[in-house]
């Protein structure tokens, strides 16, 4: 079975991401004085042939930690898209 | 003896060419190595030259890691041979674990390219062997990341266990700690962003680098594991 999945990766909380900072810096010029937090990661979206979404997810989790993310800097979630259990959602 | 360098080239590499000249200008002998080549026999040291390997894609030195060569670059540096990575190499050399921490984009978002001053921290690496700690030496910076970062543990060790191989001076990049560059706990590993390449010739800017790479060519003996 085809699970279609979005991996989102991002800097871990607690260190500094200099271009969600400096995105930040810029709102205010903009009229922008009610958005902060601003943090820029990766999207990838993948599909694995896996026979359930637990192990697809494993699946995913190796390759993050194999090469999508590096774990000294980045975290990542993973959100299944269109799950054919229905029970997608991210962890 | 002459000592035989490898300069490691991945697809988006461009300072292999400035390795190999000043190599020989030192009285080394350098050759490209391209990077689906899985053999690094015959070669006294190994080295990671600065660039774009694989275009950065995904984070820079995360597809490098997995180009052929790589595991070779593994073996030889487990064998106790000198392997030095700079600037875009020393990001490969970080990916692949055979050093730790890792290199994000720097402090402000500013590309960074100037000379900068730098001090010998020991001289327990193929890079600084025979170096006075405390040395400073200016060399030519240039990237977008190198900006070192690891875990408040793996920082400790590294100040604990003296593998901590160059600091800057005027942190020109939100480095931790003023890391400009490491080794592994042999000292056979080194990583650092500054350009030693770049600083060997005194009519483009100096010969401070010539010291680094002076020194690797001295611990490079032929075929034997680097002792410090």
């Amino acid at each position: 079975m085809r699970h279609e999945a979005l991996v989102e990766v991002r800097t871990r909380a607690g260190i500094a991401d200099p271009e969600g900072a400096t995105i930040e810096a810029a709102l205010p010029a903009l009229g922008f004085t009610d958005v902060n937090g601003v943090r820029v990661g990766k999207a990838i979206r993948l599909s694995v042939e896996a026979p359930d979404e637990d192990s697809a997810r494993r699946r995913i989790e190796e390759l993050c930690s194999a090469m999508l993310a590096n774990p000294v800097m980045e975290e990542v979630s993973v959100t299944f898209e269109r799950s054919p259990a229905g029970a997608g959602g991210s962890r | 003896m002459t000592v035989r360098v490898a300069v490691v080239v991945f697809p988006g590499s461009n300072c292999e060419h400035d390795v190999v000249e000043s190599v020989e200008r030192l009285g080394g002998r350098a050759e490209v190595v391209f990077h689906t080549s899985a053999a690094l026999s015959g070669f006294d040291a190994v080295v990671l030259p600065g660039g774009f390997a694989h275009g950065d894609y995904l984070r820079p030195g995360a597809i490098a890691r997995f180009s052929p060569v790589m595991a070779a670059v593994g073996e030889f540096a487990a064998a106790g041979g000198p392997v030095v990575g700079i600037c875009n190499g020393f990001q490969v050399l970080t990916e692949a674990r055979l050093l730790p921490g890792a290199l994000q984009k720097n402090a402000g978002l500013r590309f960074v390219c100037a000379p900068t001053a730098l001090r010998v921290e020991t001289s327990a690496s193929v890079l600084t062997k025979g170096v006075e700690p405390g040395t400073v030496l200016e060399l030519p910076i240039n990237h977008f990341e190198g900006n070192y970062l690891a875990d408040p543990d793996t920082l400790a060790r590294l100040r604990d266990e003296d593998l901590v191989v160059l600091r800057y001076l005027d942190n020109p990049n939100g480095s931790a700690d003023d890391i400009a560059g490491v080794r592994n706990p042999e000292g056979n590993v080194v990583g650092l962003m500054p350009h030693p390449e770049r600083a060997t010739d005194p009519l483009t800017g100096g010969t401070d680098g010539a010291v680094l790479l002076g020194a690797l060519l001295a611990a490079a003996t032929a075929g034997q594991p680097v002792r410090l």
